[in-house]
Parts: C-alpha cells; sequence; structure tokens
C-alpha cells in the first residue's frame, strides 16, 4: 500500500529532539462494539455482566459442525456507521479468517474482513484547540476502512496462581474495525479523533462507546521521522482503553523512538502493551509470530451483498450529525463555534439544549446549558442523562429572567434551589418572596437611605462618578438582590446628580 | 512453489503441531509433492476472473437481531478439562 502523505508538517506540532525536530506519524484501528441485541453470528446475548459463559451458543464456543449466521442488524449498524463517517459502501464484501491461537478464540480463527471489507474510504473532521490566541483548527483526518469481526472472549489472570480464566461471554460480538489513514500527526489530534469519532458513533446509535466497558478500544500505531521525511517504521501500541491513556502512550512512544534514532539505532516494528501504572509502553515479544495471520475467504459463509435501495433506506433514517448540528446552531440560533461544538458533542447535551431554546433566545439558552448546567454536572460528576434540573426548568428560569421576574443574580440561586430541591421555578420564587422589586418607590426608598447614611462617599462619589457603582452594590445588598439592577443604577445617578 | 525446511517447521509452529526434524524432512516432500498437484492449476487462464467464495449462486442468509440462545453455561463447559465457576480454567496466558 503506498501512504499519501495529506499533511503539510507545520512547526507547532514538532517534537523537538537532540539533533533537531521530529515529527510523530500516528494511525488509529479503532474497535468498536456494535449495538444489537445479539452476536453477529449467533442468536446469544451481547450484555455486558453477565455470569460467566450465560451468553454463548454452541457456534461462540465453537463446537464442531456450528455454523454462523449474519446478524442483518450489524450489517446495518455498519453501514449506518460508514454513512456516517462520508465513506464508501461496498455492496459486496467478504467475511475472512484471520488464523492465530490463543485461548479466549475458540475457534482458532477470527472471522474478520480482509481483502473486501464493508466500507471503504471515508472521513472525519476534527476540531483541536483552543490555541493560545483562543482559535480553533479544523483538521480532515482520513478514515481508510471499516470492516465488520468477531470480539474474542476475556481471560483472567488474577484469579490462580497458574492457571487463567476464560469467559466467552463477549467471543463472538459484533466489533467495527475502522482504521484511520496514518494523518494524526500529534497526542491532540489523535485524542480529537476519538472523541470526535465516539461521538458520532453515538449520534448513530451504532455504539455505545463506553471505553470502560470495553466497548470502544483502540490500537495505536506510531512512527516518528525528520520534519516532511520519508514515514519510519511504526510501532502498534494495543489495546488503550482510555483518551487520556492514548495520549500518554503516545508522547511515551514518540520519546522513546527518537531517543533510539537519536543514539543511532533503529525501530523494530513490534506490537507494544501500554502500562497505565508506569505510564510507559514495553514490547510484547509473545506476538512475534502474531502478524502470520494467514488469511482465507471463511467457507462457512457467502459474500455479504446488499442492493442500493438497502443502503438509501438507512440514510434517509440516519439522525443529524454533530457537524452539521453544530452548523445549523450557529447559523440559526447565533451561537459561536465554540458554544456550539460543547453542546453538540453529546447528542444527550444538543437535545436539552434545544429543548430549553424552543422558544426562547438561543444565545441566552446556551449560556445556561454551558456554563450552569454543565458546569454544576461537571462539578457533581453527573452526566447530563442523570441532571436534576430538567429542560423545562431550566426554560422556565430562562424565562422569569426574560419577563423581569428575577434578576440574572437572583436566577443562580434560584438555579441551585432548583437543582437541590427541585420544583416549579415561578412557584419557588413566589413562595420564597424571590422577585424582583421592579416598584421605583421601594427602590427609591433604599437608595435614600444608603446615600443618607454615606455622607462621605456621596462627596467622593460626586468627583468620581464611576464610584456610583459602590451605591448600586449597597443598594442591591439591602435589597436582598432582588431590586431591579437597571432601576437602580438609574436612580442612583440621578440621587447623585451624575450625568449619564 | 515448493517448501523447505524452514517453512515446513513454521507452518508447524502456526498450527501449533509439534513436528520432530524427522517428521519435518519426510513432510517436506510429502507437501511438495501435493503442492506440485495443485501447481497444474496454474495452467488455467484465470486472468480477469473473480476468485470464488462459493459454488452456489444464492443470497447469503441473515439473521433478525434477536436473543434465542445461550443460557447454558453448564453445556458449554461440559468437556472442559477443568473449570470453576462455569469459566473455563487453562494454563496461565500472560502478557
Amino acid at each position: 500500500m503506498t501512504i499519501v502523505d495529506t499533511r503539510t508538517p507545520e512547526a507547532k506540532r514538532f517534537i523537538p529532539g537532540a539533533t533537531g525536530d521530529w515529527e510523530v506519524i500516528i494511525g488509529l484501528e479503532v474497535h468498536a462494539q456494535v449495538t444489537s441485541n445479539s452476536k453477529l453470528f449467533s442468536g446469544a446475548s451481547t450484555s455486558f455482566g453477565s455470569a460467566p459463559n450465560s451468553n454463548v451458543s454452541l457456534v461462540d464456543a465453537a463446537m464442531p459442525g456450528m455454523l454462523p449466521v449474519i446478524n442483518e442488524e450489524c450489517v446495518k449498524q455498519a453501514v449506518r456507521t460508514g454513512l456516517g463517517l462520508k465513506a464508501q459502501i461496498n455492496n459486496r464484501s467478504v467475511f475472512d479468517r484471520k488464523n492465530y491461537f490463543y485461548p479466549d478464540l475458540p475457534q482458532g480463527y477470527q472471522i474478520s474482513q480482509f481483502k473486501d471489507p464493508i466500507v471503504g474510504e471515508g472521513k472525519i473532521m476534527i476540531s483541536v484547540g483552543p490555541d493560545r490566541q483562543g482559535n480553533f483548527e479544523d483538521i480532515e483526518i482520513g478514515i481508510e476502512r471499516l470492516h465488520l469481526e468477531q470480539d474474542a472472549g476475556k481471560s483472567m489472570h488474577d484469579q490462580h496462581p497458574t492457571m487463567s480464566y476464560v469467559d466467552l461471554n463477549r467471543s463472538g460480538v459484533a466489533l467495527m474495525e475502522i482504521v484511520s489513514k496514518p494523518d494524526i500527526r500529534s497526542s491532540d489530534e489523535a485524542k480529537a479523533y476519538i472523541t470526535k469519532l465516539r461521538s458520532i458513533l453515538r449520534y448513530l446509535g451504532t455504539c455505545d462507546g463506553n471505553m470502560d466497558e470495553g466497548s470502544m478500544r483502540a490500537d495505536v500505531n506510531v512512527s516518528v521521522r525528520k520534519p516532511g521525511g520519508e514515514f519510519g517504521t511504526r510501532c502498534e501500541i494495543k489495546n488503550v482503553n482510555s483518551i487520556r491513556f492514548m495520549g500518554q502512550a503516545i508522547e511515551y512512544e514518540a520519546r522513546r523512538q527518537i531517543a533510539i534514532l537519536e543514539d543511532g539505532g533503529e525501530i523494530d516494528q513490534e506490537t507494544r502493551l501500554f502500562d497505565p501504572n508506569k505510564g510507559e509502553t514495553r514490547s510484547m515479544r509473545s506476538k512475534e509470530d502474531a502478524h502470520d495471520y494467514r488469511y482465507f475467504p471463511d467457507p462457512d459463509l457467502l459474500p455479504l451483498e446488499f442492493d442500493d435501495a438497502f443502503v438509501a433506506e438507512l440514510a434517509k433514517n440516519l439522525p443529524e450529525l454533530p457537524d452539521e448540528k453544530r452548523e445549523r446552531f450557529v447559523r440559526d440560533m447565533g451561537l459561536t463555534v465554540y458554544d456550539a461544538s460543547i453542546l453538540v458533542s453529546e447528542a444527550a447535551i444538543a437535545d436539552y439544549f434545544e429543548k430549553v431554546a424552543a422558544g426562547r433566545d438561543g444565545k441566552a439558552a446556551a449560556n445556561w446549558v454551558i456554563n450552569d448546567l454543565l458546569g454544576a454536572l461537571n462539578k457533581s460528576g453527573k452526566g447530563i442523562e442523570d441532571t436534576p434540573v430538567s429542560p423545562d426548568q431550566l426554560g422556565g428560569i430562562l424565562d422569569l429572567i426574560k419577563e423581569g421576574v428575577i434578576s440574572g443574580k437572583i436566577a443562580k440561586d434560584l438555579f441551585e434551589i432548583v437543582w437541590n430541591e427541585g420544583g416549579d421555578p415561578a412557584k419557588i420564587v413566589e413562595d420564597r418572596g424571590m422577585k424582583q422589586v421592579t416598584d421605583t418607590g421601594a427602590i427609591e426608598k433604599a437608595v435614600d437611605e444608603v446615600i443618607a447614611a454615606n455622607p462621605d462617599q456621596v462627596e467622593k462619589a460626586r468627583a468620581k462618578p464611576n464610584l456610583a457603582g459602590w451605591f448600586v452594590g449597597q443598594v442591591m445588598k439591602a435589597t436582598g438582590g432582588k431590586a431591579n439592577p437597571q432601576a437602580v443604577q438609574a436612580l442612583v445617578k440621578q440621587k447623585l446628580g451624575i450625568e449619564e | 512453489m515448493s517448501v523447505d525446511q524452514t517453512t515446513v517447521k513454521r507452518v508447524a509452529k502456526l498450527a501449533r503441531i509439534a513436528v520432530s526434524d524427522e517428521d519435518a524432512v519426510r513432510m517436506e516432500s510429502e507437501l511438495n509433492a501435493i503442492l506440485g498437484f495443485v501447481e497444474q492449476l496454474s495452467e488455467v487462464d484465470v486472468s480477469g476472473v473473480e476468485p470464488m467464495t462459493s459454488v452456489m449462486p444464492m443470497e447469503m442468509k441473515k439473521r433478525h437481531d434477536v436473543v434465542n440462545d445461550g443460557g447454558k453455561a453448564d453445556d458449554i463447559v461440559a468437556n472442559a478439562p477443568e473449570t470453576t465457576d462455569n469459566y473455563f480454567l487453562v494454563p496461565k496466558v500472560v502478557e
């Protein structure tokens, strides 16, 4: 395969070494578990956390004479994902056997797709930043292919001094292997890529993207070179299962390779493992022979074929994806690209925002969702699905501000009450006397009192008009923050005789 | 196409079959005889012909996405030499 370098080397991404700058080249192979009820080739359940070997059919255990029958939903999910990645959909693809021995692979081969995958070239737009000037950079990362394959079982090595425990529940669950082109040039870009890919998969509903449960894991190919030079020899870091670890693994691996090359050494093409405890990668010598997989077409399965109508039907029902949603938020609601990017990062957040924004000011809704809601969720370690404040409640708070019933400051207190205690915002305001005082008489009285009590400050403020703010603060304090700030400001200036 | 000793041993290793040096010598000639026989196929001109994966001109049957199997862990591990709590136990393999 000839590799086309789609990127222009840029100094800001270089890694400085003793002999000059280096450029890191990264390609990712992401294994994403297909969201389906049953396995790729059997009717056993895919549910996570079941009793050992309870989600296993005789097909998954590779008992003699068992034959695989493909799950049509897994095929649809792969096509949907291909469409979401703006990729070539192949109406004919072939399943091959990838031969290797491991205790969690009872067949002695994995059914995968080698020469003819179900999905060909596509692309993902990632956004990296913000840089020091607060700018984001949009970068296109090419997708090489996506193919369907079986997952292996799970081994546990810490239960017994001399034996490993094998559970085949995961064996035969459908995976999509999504292979990027070697277009990634920094650990930040790699992290942005996997974050974006996960977001797209979640929007599509084709993979839950849950890295903790192993439903998404990545093999990271890393090599280094002199900027713009020939591609170097790559190492593959296996099974990186968190975005943070991926960043660490790439940083470590790039520096390790640079150190070897600068000492006049050579990089061995090998498989490595990232150890999160030590923050380093190490060689998996046992995999030395493993690359000779002796692929051949699986004689148990016919080629996978479908027509254009099948693809068109799936395309018709595809949801709006994050890029399109972001564009719409910017175009129709006047949001900044930055705010829109945050809101579309998860479909659930975008849905929440749209409910709050319906019939209201989009920018105000965005500010409250991002700063207050997401801020509070983040602080309490909750996800959007666990939010104690519903879109209706937050919308209610926004309405009260808009109608001038409460001030922006009181609204923050109100949000906290709704967060902690729940309830209808309008009723809380009513019951607890949180209404903004717009009655000029009452505000006037408070202003008069503050002025009367502070003759020294009055003198100073007449000389230095911007001290009027101090009076506004005092009046707000005296009214428990309920006075309308604009009204207070106007009255203070009027009473002090300060010109607008 | 023919194989040498190294290839015979490598193929045996990949297939996890223990082959002694004497056996490897015998297998080398046996395998080469087989390969020589199969070689005759290359006399056929197949340029422009897609490799065939099946002799049946039919579409692959697909399953609906329903759970209708599993829940028989006891059966699954029934023939295993060693088990605990329905896990297979195998000699320790660790990276």
